[in-house]
């Protein structure tokens, strides 16, 4: 059973067809790549399989789970996670915090265990903070837990968002340009970091990415979209060559 | 030791110390009475917080959450406990009405919180000011409606609530209200309390600094958003219920858009997201309508004026999001306020 | 055919109807008909005016001026202080001025202090917490507690009784397939549509309409394309806040009493209206204030004819009727949904 399946996935808005009949599936441990030239739809695609917008046609499935109809936090809690082009951590929470409430589906217990602060909320807590702790210790953070984002750099916060949506456990990590708007030496951390994760923990990773040092260093496979469809697909280096992309990404002159 | 028994401790201990000040004629009626509305207005304020302070939302209909827990709780009290041209005879011997009690503020609650049920559903699509509109028209149809309904006395109020009052007296003398109220209080700041600083109440402020955030890291917005609007127009119709039995007396023109402004001033006098704060704010938004009852009524001149102002010059209020620990952290030995 | 195009034919298909109807039986009917198509009318052009005070303001700054309804009250009391003062009740101005100048003056007068009111209010509260950056709420809240302050701060001043407006007007009757209509009444329906023709013009085809119009598509892009922003803001509330004036010495004129509360009620509906209509543009405040107003003449016609309704009913209509609509379609009949991105 694929971890993931997208079959002739189409998007409408209005007259404006974002996707248009894209398909691709991921068995469970790839790292993957989705790119193409701005406003392609890549960021509709991982809005689509993240359960934020109702495809208009086409069928995503998510372990053999078909997702039309969910809402995002269920899609979530069947093991898909991303991160943003834009930064969105709670700001006014700490980092620890950020971690813990991504676990939100997972909590353990009840309004009323909450209210009365059973046994079992008081070890629910006390598990979900050591989960929490533990995933920064991992991934070299641990002094960072009662740091608020806006303090932290901005390739830290990149970090921690990467670090929260890894807290949800998903067999799926999308991320969405997690190298934009990081200078070059956090670039060089975050392609180890990446890469680390992979090997480290047993998920698929799928990436939108502008910045072809990235992909071209950490992808097996990538699929290139332009205007919603996809125009070419393959090992990276098939795509470095493949006149199809590079026309799309420079225009005809630069062939 | 320590912490688990200090505050409980010295809360029992405040009550006993007021209850004797009252049986001793330190406190007077006006006095009583002080507190007791001092106590309303701090479940009113805390009860919004949750939902304008933590959530981030804009809910501005608070008074007709305590309108129908007004009128709930009356309506059962006196339905129980008074014979009523329009509610027959009363079911239960006066001797029960102390033990009866919390099931009639229960019932004030429960009305509320359902009322609070079908603001929450409009609130799952809509945000900020469209929110602002249904959370008022809410509080406007209410008010129309308890005037268009004349079992409960229309735009002249309801009465009778007076007697359950003195069915308590007549077992114990002492002052009902206050000890009511006081112990209404402690089980809102302490519910609430509870409810926020849970990782499961952390979703709540989840979903006011990133909503978008919030529903893709799995925290189920829905339902959160349902829980809040309810926990909070179910306590605002416990303020209701107990303001009804404090003044014996329940009408539509106590629970307008005034009310609702009032409950607006202290959330954001006391800071958004700060429990502490909405209890400050509370306690200093009675006094200030002590010093302002002269005025009349410039006091609504004056009471829009000082949330404009706050507005201007320091819309995070007296605490902002922090909490009393957070000022004085020395405190966090003798109770744990996060 | 949308929902926009059924509710711009709905009062016209009215009418129509009713013009058809004049020949069938059942007269008294058609007379009843007539005359509370008539009220509606009437009463929709006040909820019209502010409606469109309230739709410019949003337009351009995606503010809904909760303080809007107490300009109208503002308006009502400016047109009555004026016309007082200009029949000589205040020994400023000698008594015998004919009622037309009176009218004549009180008309541009009472516009331009009230639009003053509301330029002012922008100028004082509003602007700087937008030049703060200060979040949105803020605003709304200023707004919401500008508007009490209004209505208590004339209470305090002038004192809870009510003021009596003087008879500008003759008394003069028409009286259409049977029903009646004063002199006054038909104003108000007339003035209203002309002023809705003449903002179209001035949205559409003049420079600063379309400035307004820039600015309710990208506020942060109109500085930068050299066109004064403030100024835009300042004209919109200028108008916006004229428009109430307008409406509020109209309304004097057809219920010539004043109270300071008389504005949150008619503010309160016409705010609604503009919701339905679809807050944002002036057709759908101009086709909501006639649907209020007819949606209320209905309420109050049925509690003729069924039983468990009263007339007091109508402001539970009204409101119930807003949140309809903002549950099925917030935008309102005229809105364009929006969509987020992430």
């Amino acid at each position: 059973m694929a971890l993931l399946e997208i079959k002739e996935l189409t998007q409408r808005f209005g007259g404006l067809i974002a996707v248009n009949d894209f398909s691709m599936s991921l068995q469970g441990h790839e790292l993957n790549a989705l790119i193409g030239p701005n406003g392609a739809g890549k960021t509709t695609v991982f809005n689509l399989v993240s359960g934020f917008y109702q495809p208009s046609s086409g069928s995503i499935t998510i372990n053999g789970v078909n997702t039309r109809g969910m809402k995002p936090h269920q899609v979530t809690a069947l093991g898909v996670a991303r991160t943003f082009q834009n930064i969105r951590l709670w700001n006014d929470m700490t980092v620890l915090d950020n971690i813990r409430v991504s676990q939100h589906y997972r909590l353990g217990y009840s309004l009323m265990d909450s209210l009365l602060r059973t046994r079992r909320y008081a070890d629910r807590e006390a598990a979900i903070e050591r989960t929490a702790m533990e995933l920064l210790e991992f991934l070299g953070m641990k002094e960072l837990a009662n740091e608020y984002p806006p303090n932290l750099s901005y390739g830290t916060q990149r970090k921690v968002e990467i670090a929260r949506a890894l807290s949800t456990k998903p067999r799926l990590l999308l991320l969405d340009e997690p190298a934009a708007g990081l200078p070059s030496s956090d670039v060089v951390e975050l392609i180890k970091l990446i890469g680390w994760i992979h090997k480290e923990f047993d998920l698929a990773i799928w990436m939108i990415e502008h910045q072809m040092t990235v992909v071209m260093s950490l992808c097996q496979e990538i699929k290139v979209i332009d205007f919603g469809a996809t125009i070419a697909g393959g090992p990276p280096e098939d795509i470095r060559n493949n006149p199809t992309v590079i026309k799309a990404y420079l225009g005809d002159e630069a062939i | 030791m320590g912490t688990r028994i200090t505050v409980p401790a010295a809360l029992c201990a405040l009550l006993a110390i007021l209850v004797a000040m009252t049986q001793k004629d330190i406190l007077g009626q006006y006095g009583v009475t002080f507190l007791c509305s001092m106590g309303i207005y701090v479940i009113l304020s805390a009860s919004l917080n949750l939902v304008n302070g933590y959530m981030g939302e804009f809910s501005c209909g608070h008074a007709g959450f305590m309108a129908v827990g007004a009128y709930a709780s009356s309506i059962a009290g006196v339905f129980l406990f008074v014979p009523d041209k329009v509610f027959g005879h009363p079911w239960l011997p006066m001797s029960m009405s102390i033990v009866a009690f919390p099931f009639i503020l229960a019932i004030g609650f429960a009305a509320a919180a359902l009322a609070g049920l079908v603001v929450a559903i409009p609130s799952f699509k809509t945000r900020g000011d469209y929110l602002a509109v249904i959370t008022l028209a809410a509080g406007y149809i209410v008010k129309s409606a308890i005037e268009n309904i004349e079992a409960v006395g229309g735009p002249r109020g309801f009465m009778g609530m007076s007697k359950v009052v003195q069915g308590m007296d007549t077992i114990a003398e002492l002052p009902w209200m206050l000890i009511w109220i006081f112990l209404s209080v402690t089980f809102t700041i302490w519910i609430l309390r509870r409810f926020v600083y849970s990782t499961y109440g952390k979703g709540i402020m989840a979903i006011h600094q990133d909503e978008i955030a919030a529903e893709i890291m799995s925290v189920n917005t829905n339902k959160m958003k349902l829980i809040a609007f309810m926990l909070s127009s179910g306590l605002a119709g416990l303020a209701g219920g107990l303001y009804a039995y404090l003044i014996s007396f329940v009408n539509p023109s106590s629970f307008t858009i005034l009310r609702s402004t009032e409950c607006l001033v202290m959330v954001y006098l006391g800071g958004m997201g700060s429990l502490t704060g909405s209890v400050l704010s509370a306690v200093a938004f009675t006094i200030m309508l002590e010093f302002l009852k002269p005025l009349e009524q410039l006091k609504w001149v004056v009471i829009p004026l000082v949330l404009i102002l706050l507005m201007q010059f320091r819309p995070e209020g007296i605490m902002g999001n922090r909490e009393l620990s957070d000022v004085f952290p020395k405190l966090k030995r003798f109770y744990r306020f996060k | 055919m949308g929902a926009e195009g059924l509710a711009f034919r709905a009062p016209f298909a009215f009418v129509t109807f009713l013009v058809l109807n004049q020949l069938a039986p059942g007269q008294d009917m058609l007379h009843t008909l007539m005359q509370q198509a008539l009220n509606a009318l009437q009463q929709g052009s006040i909820y019209a005016l502010i409606a469109l005070g309230y739709c410019l303001v949003y337009g351009v700054l995606l503010l809904i001026n909760f303080a809007h309804g107490d300009i109208f009250m503002v308006g009502a009391y400016v047109a009555f202080f004026i016309a007082s003062m200009a029949m000589g009740k205040y020994g400023l101005l000698p008594a015998g001025i004919p009622k037309w100048a009176v009218l004549a003056a009180t008309v541009p007068l009472t516009m331009l202090l009230t639009s003053g009111v509301g330029v002012l209010i922008e100028r004082v509260a509003y602007r700087p917490l937008r030049l703060k950056g200060a979040n949105r709420l803020y605003v709304v809240i200023t707004a919401l507690m500008m508007g009490i302050i209004l209505e208590y701060g004339n209470l305090s001043i002038l004192g809870a009784n009510r003021l009596s407006f003087p008879s500008l007007m003759p008394r003069m009757i028409f009286e259409p397939f049977g029903a009646r209509i004063t002199i006054t009444e038909l104003s108000a329906i007339v003035t209203c549509f002309a002023v809705f023709a003449l903002l179209q013009w001035i949205v559409t085809k003049t420079k600063l309409g379309m400035a307004m119009q820039a600015v309710s598509y990208d506020k942060f892009a109109v500085p930068l394309m050299g066109i004064p922003l403030d100024a835009v803001i300042v004209f919109t509330f200028f108008l916006g806040s004229s428009l109430a004036g307008l409406a509020g010495l109209l309304y004097a004129l057809n219920f010539p009493v004043l109270d300071p509360f008389m504005g949150a009620m008619v503010g309160w509906k016409a705010f609604v209206a503009a919701v339905v209509g679809g807050i944002g543009d002036i057709r759908g405040a101009f086709v909501g204030g006639f649907l209020m107003a007819f949606l209320e003449v209905a309420v109050v016609a049925a509690s003729d004819y069924v039983p468990f309704i009263k007339p007091e009913m109508r402001d539970l209509v009204s409101f119930s009727a807003l949140l309809i609509i903002l549950t099925i379609k917030p935008t309102g009949i005229f809105g364009k949904p929006k969509t987020t991105k992430i």
